[in-house]
């Protein structure tokens, strides 16, 4: 059965010659003498509100990243920005926390993290990756010794267990390679959105993709491509960029959202059931909302031309 | 005064219809607005967000004009006797589509079309839903010309709500009967829904018989680009790709439970995609 890893980029040839023979579950067989590595996949954004292009993201990124036989995708993270970011039209976050979370009720591995939303002062990209990092640091050596791990649908497995079935029965998942490791989810728009002058400060684009990793849903995979290739940071650190094409032109953003709301518009069948019920409920959205922070510089922009200053 | 037709509804209708699409003033009794009814045939396998798209946008759109008011919207899954390659059985179809429609409180599914035991055309299908709508109207002496109209009593305009690529597929040779073209245009009235950035207008003005009706033609736009085409559902699903947020979590539950679209042949064959017009 024809197997196709949506425009993988470095598609490793014993990965591909396999999948043309065998079905999914005997290529992961064969995999098992390498150990997978469990990954986290993080989007930060402002969910303003999430959508269902929001959602879209993490199920193309983690059949993706489960499809190169080197990574199993355990987690995923939102993290919806902090109002202090001051984006306009930015509504209050406890509101874009819980659309977030209505939307991913019916996730078992999508969840909402509201750390960064928390936080007084704006937090860099940089930061929400190291803190969910350490945090799962912390949490691994907690679980090291024979400590169940916690799934989020409350089930409990134990890692002995698991070494052991992997050693009987040539089992399907294979043991963990240590810690999770977080990779960055976003849109191409965030990628090129490192361009912008004083959005990124250069040495968090650079820890970005160095220690921690991109995943990046694009429709057409050569703007992204050219992006990469035309920077010298993101050109050193490829093979930790992944790009994964998503054929279907899903382009559900939220700005079109908010507008359609202001039109009376609707938008059923863009975002969950259950967001679209939310923001009714709470008329979250006009041209007055649309309107906050308006005139006012973008905290990223106001912290990194503040500090260029000597 | 219209040209005599034999429904004593049409007449009344094409009348209303020609004064106020036409932009002429209308008078201050015929500001009731006329109720409309959206019918959607298709394959629906399976039924996706996209399908669910296009009839919450064409009902957005005949509410701007500020002439109608969708009361209705029905989604009419085609029969097994269509032969489409990799359709599943309608009962599925139907059933997915109910599902999907759930939480819908204006669209419903109608099984008439699959019921059959043959291939309906699109324009028999139209005839069988206006009956019915007919059927279950108020009588017709509230609707003679003179009378002011009581709102709403007007049987609702049943309208066939499309994708703009149908447009296109009027032109191929052989696929639709003009007289059918002619009805569907004349007799009840297109809703097309298609994507920014995309003129669909280009074929109306190509083909005559659309041109005479172009006013019974609605062009909506849909903002936003959401091309969730069944052939790529059926194809990730096959792969065991997930796809959920692009259709109903209720039908992603029901395709897995009954094994559907395991297996799948659409990308072994792309040349033969025989369509009657209907969305995929």
């Amino acid at each position: 059965m024809f197997r196709s890893f949506c425009g993988i980029q470095n598609l490793d040839s014993k990965g591909g010659a396999r999948a043309f023979h065998l079905d999914q579950r005997l290529q992961i067989l064969t995999m098992d003498k390498s150990e997978k590595t469990d990954v986290v996949l993080l989007a930060c954004g402002s969910f303003n509100p999430i959508t269902n292009m929001h959602l879209r993201l993490f199920e193309l990124a983690r059949d993706f990243m489960n499809g190169t036989g080197k990574y199993r995708v355990i987690k995923g993270i939102i993290s919806p920005v902090g109002d202090a970011y001051k984006k306009k039209g930015l509504i209050p976050a406890h509101h874009r926390i819980i659309m977030a979370e209505l939307a991913t009720k019916n996730s078992n591995w999508v969840e909402v993290d509201t750390w960064e939303s928390l936080q007084k002062e704006w937090v860099e990209t940089a930061k929400v990756l190291r803190h969910h990092q350490e945090k799962l640091e912390a949490s691994h050596c907690d679980h090291q010794q024979n400590s169940p791990v916690l799934e989020r649908s409350g089930r409990k497995r134990k890692w002995t267990e698991q070494r052991q079935n992997s050693s009987q029965k040539k089992s399907l998942e294979p043991t963990p390679k240590g810690v999770p490791k977080v990779k960055l989810l976003c849109g191409a728009d965030l990628l090129e959105s490192f361009g912008v002058p004083n959005l990124w400060k250069s040495e968090d684009i650079t820890q970005i993709v160095a220690d921690y990793g991109l995943i990046c849903i694009t429709r057409a995979g050569s703007d992204a491509q050219k992006f990469i290739y035309e920077s010298d940071v993101l050109w050193k650190h490829q093979s930790n960029i992944y790009l994964v094409n998503e054929w279907i032109t899903n382009d559900i953003s939220s700005t079109k959202i908010r507008r359609a709301l202001r039109r009376g518009q609707s938008i059923r069948y863009l975002v969950p059931d259950l967001v679209q019920e939310y923001i009714e409920k709470h008329n979250l959205y006009s041209s007055e909302s649309e309107d906050r922070n308006a005139g006012i510089v973008l905290a990223p922009l106001q912290r990194n031309t503040a500090e260029a200053k000597p | 005064m219209c040209a005599a037709t034999f429904l004593g509804w049409a007449y009344c209708r094409d009348r209303g219809r020609v004064a106020t699409a036409a932009g002429v003033d209308v008078p201050e009794k015929m500001k009731s607005q006329i109720p409309v009814v959206l019918l959607a045939c298709g394959s629906f396998n399976p039924i996706t967000n996209m399908h669910l798209r296009l009839f919450e946008v064409a009902r957005d759109h005949l509410h701007q004009t500020g002439i109608y008011q969708v009361i209705q919207g029905i989604i009419s899954p085609v029969s097994d006797h269509y032969r489409k390659k990799d359709l599943v059985a309608s009962h599925h179809r139907v059933a997915m589509a109910r599902l999907a429609l759930q939480t819908s409180d204006w669209i419903r599914v109608d099984s008439w079309e699959s019921d059959q035991a043959q291939w309906m055309e699109t324009v028999k299908v139209l005839r069988h839903h206006h009956q019915e709508l007919l059927r279950s109207s108020p009588p017709m002496e509230a609707q003679n010309a003179g009378k002011t109209p009581t709102a709403p009593a007007a049987v609702p305009e049943l309208k066939l709500l499309c994708g703009a690529d149908i447009l296109k597929t009027f032109h191929t040779p052989n696929l639709w009967k003009d007289a059918h073209i002619r009805e569907i245009v004349e007799k009840f009235g297109l809703v097309c829904v298609s994507r920014a950035g995309h003129d669909p207008k280009e074929y109306i003005l190509d083909l005559p018989i659309l041109q005479q009706y172009q006013h019974n033609i609605y062009l909506a736009q849909e903002p936003v680009q959401n091309e969730i085409s069944a052939t790529y559902i059926r194809r990730a699903l096959s792969q065991g790709q997930s796809v959920k947020y692009l259709l109903p979590d209720a039908v992603i539950a029901y395709i897995k439970h009954h094994r559907l679209y395991t297996t799948d042949s659409s990308w072994k064959d792309r040349s033969s995609q025989r369509s009657k017009g209907n969305t995929s």
